[in-house]
């Protein structure tokens, strides 16, 4: 019998070119998103070397990191100058490179636009069993649906467009099962958080993260996305979900999915993908869904995460020196005591959208904590859907007019505020409850404060006032 | 790339953990073309503080950084490669690193050197006020004071750095073995290659989200 094998194995190992005497592999890669930000040199390079896009169809490319989210097209349907000089520059080299080099280029005004990591999985660009690089560390988000997903650099961003290939050293392997069913209130986003807490912001380093287990498997394709966006903030360059019914309900008859013989054909390979049973994972980590609460973070790395009910850290408690050090300078900049309960903590910022939570069941899970309530005097709340489909689905359930009457903005598809590239920042000193994936010291401006939270959690503190246990306002 | 074999001199004795990209180079800087000039903006928040390692003179111009665990954690940015490579840094040392920042590092001729804590807490102290050596040839850090660290290294980087080799030159000459792993997915998994001219969501089946 052959030996049993992984997900990220089988993967890995139908993507081989060529393995070399040291052990490193070219992996040929299928797919391969481009935006405006990570782009720019890897052309520049390509034209410097007089070198060609090896497979401009598998290459798909779209803007999203710096482009407002205000509106784009005037009343007589001009496109909207964008202000700044910089990033207007950056996106017009980006539609530039992408006709010269002979791209797909979704343009800031179709309506397809959005998120890179939104629009992959939702147009069917993204596959199970294939292997999909972009110049984004939340890549992993692709993973959700069973593709080797992850971030690359831009000289890795050239050499794909170059070669279609990269060569790498294969990872180690690391499982996180999460058993049981999930509480009332919890959601996707407080799993990986809690996992992100239990492993610590390093403890994926040098691994792809296989996520199992029963909570796993009932999460829908846009919980999954949640999950394994976020494998990167536990240090792993990838997270896996293996493909199963849930998977190819969602992608069957995608715009860019396979189709007709190719469909049956693709499916019956993704049902040979999961992991064979007795397969060895170099590192098992095992969660129980009944110990997650709805959870938050109160530091500066996604690892300093803590339960709503509960208060923030004493630095001195941690049993790491450096720990303590590191403590001890996040809560200075948090503005934040010792002992403070969560729950008291007011924000002046709430932000629902980013490549992790921005798509329809965010919107939704959102929208239901804000219906018939109102977003609290002092705080600004916006509500940025992931992509334009995102965003006609939202408008199409009236889920727009429900963040409208109730005072939230409701802005075009970007980025946005997960990263101060563009014009919706967060002030310094204020607070943000944030349903994006990073709350690094001025990430979402200098001077920033930032609790990452699940979209449900971010609306119950838009209509408080402060971080609030959103199962209060769900009973 | 220009080649390395050793890089000597004082060395930021940092030691702090977790320094993410968005430290590193916070993403307002990203807007850019080029890939030159980011060194001024480089550990921009860090730099706010008094005192900060950075804009001490004994340190101005250091090739060498020793931080904490999980350096370069966050974005895939290269940006924070560059950053350190437009400020003079060729080398970092650190108990560990994000695997996407070593990458990028590696591509600019950044040597990363990881060793453990032990021996990071004695370069810290000894790099406050003596030069480091790092060497490709002996994989080893050493100090004025006969300390001396072997660290590993993937073997294929290592020669890259040493020979200063151009990657992408490197897998354009396999264009045959490319070509033949590609023949062999139209066979196997043809759903896999694209009509490019995506047309918009006229097609059947868009507009589920």
């Amino acid at each position: 019998m052959a030996q049993p094998l992984t997900l990220y194995e089988k993967i890995w190992n139908a993507h081989v070119v060529e393995r070399r005497d040291d052990g490193t592999c070219l992996i040929y890669i299928d797919r391969h998103l481009v935006h405006e930000v990570t782009s720019p040199q890897a052309f520049e390079g390509l034209r410097a070397a007089g070198r060609k896009v090896r497979r401009p169809d598998l290459t798909l490319a779209v803007p999203d990191h710096n482009l407002p989210t205000t509106a784009r097209i005037d009343a007589a349907g001009h496109r909207l100058p964008i202000a700044d000089p910089e990033s207007a520059q950056q996106l017009a080299a980006l539609e530039r490179n992408t006709a010269e080099f002979g791209i797909d280029y979704i343009d800031a005004t179709a309506p397809e636009q959005g998120i890179v990591h939104v629009i992959g999985p939702e147009l069917g660009f993204t596959l199970p069993g294939s292997t999909l690089v972009c110049g984004d560390s939340h890549t992993s988000a692709h993973g959700a649906l069973g593709a080797l997903a992850f971030g690359i650099g831009t000289s890795e961003v050239e050499h794909v467009l170059a070669t279609q290939t990269l060569m790498l050293s294969q990872s180690k392997t690391m499982e996180v099962r999460v058993d049981g069913t999930l509480g009332f209130g919890v959601s996707a986003k407080d799993v990986i958080l809690a996992i992100i807490g239990k492993i610590g912001a390093a403890g994926g380093t040098g691994h792809v993260i296989e996520y199992t287990g029963e909570v796993i498997r009932g999460l829908s394709i846009e919980g999954r996305l949640t999950i394994a966006n976020m494998s990167i903030e536990g240090g792993a360059r990838a997270g896996l979900i293996a493909p199963d019914e849930t998977t190819f309900a969602y992608l069957k008859s995608r715009p860019m999915a396979p189709r007709g013989k190719d469909w049956e054909k693709a499916v019956a390979w993704w049902k040979t993908l999961p992991t064979d049973a007795g397969a060895r994972y170099d590192k098992s980590v095992t969660l129980d869904a009944t110990d997650i609460a709805p959870s938050l973070t109160w530091g500066t790395s996604p690892e300093d995460v803590v339960s709503i009910t509960g208060a923030v850290p004493d630095p001195e408690s941690f049993a790491d020196p450096s720990k303590r050090v590191a403590a001890r300078k996040s809560l200075d900049y948090m503005g934040l005591t010792p002992g403070t309960r969560m729950q008291d903590v007011p924000v002046q910022h709430v932000f629902i959208g980013s490549c992790t939570n921005s798509r329809i069941e965010d919107l939704r899970a959102a929208a239901e904590v804000a219906t018939g309530r109102h977003v609290a005097d002092g705080v600004r709340a916006l509500v940025v859907p992931g992509s334009g489909l995102v965003k006609r689905q939202a408008e199409a359930e009236g889920l727009d007019r429900i963040f409208a009457e109730a005072g939230f903005e409701w802005r075009e598809p970007g980025c946005s505020m997960c990263l101060a590239m563009n014009p919706d920042k967060v002030p310094a000193g204020e607070r943000c409850a944030s349903t994006s994936n990073r709350n690094f010291v001025g990430r979402q401006g200098p001077g920033s404060r930032t609790h990452l939270v699940s979209p449900a959690m971010a609306a119950a503190a838009a209509v408080t006032g402060k971080l609030s246990d959103v199962r209060e306002l769900m009973r | 790339m220009e080649p390395v074999t050793q890089v000597s001199g004082r060395a930021y004795p940092w030691g702090a953990k977790n320094v993410d990209t968005d430290v590193i180079i916070p993403a307002r800087w990203l807007k850019t073309i080029t890939r030159e000039g980011l060194g001024q903006h480089a550990f921009e928040t860090v730099r706010a503080q008094p005192d900060n390692i950075f804009d001490d003179p004994r340190y101005a111009g250091a090739p060498i950084l020793v931080a904490g665990d999980n350096f370069g954690c966050g974005s895939s940015r290269e940006h924070a490669a560059w950053a350190l490579a437009d400020m003079g840094v060729k080398a970092v040392i650190a108990p560990s690193f994000s695997d996407i920042f070593s990458g990028n590092a590696f591509k600019n001729g950044i040597v990363t050197v990881a060793l453990p804590q032990d021996a990071i807490d004695r370069l810290v102290e000894v790099a406050a006020d003596q030069p480091l050596t790092v060497d490709l040839e002996t994989m080893t850090v050493t100090t004025p004071f006969q300390d001396r660290f072997t660290f590993s290294l993937d073997p294929f980087r290592r020669r890259c750095l040493m020979e200063g080799l151009d990657e992408i030159g490197l897998t354009l000459a396999r264009d045959t073995e490319i070509s033949k792993f590609e023949s062999g997915l139209a066979e196997d998994r043809p759903w896999i290659a694209r009509e490019s001219g995506y047309e918009g969501i006229t097609i059947e089946g868009a507009g589920r989200t």
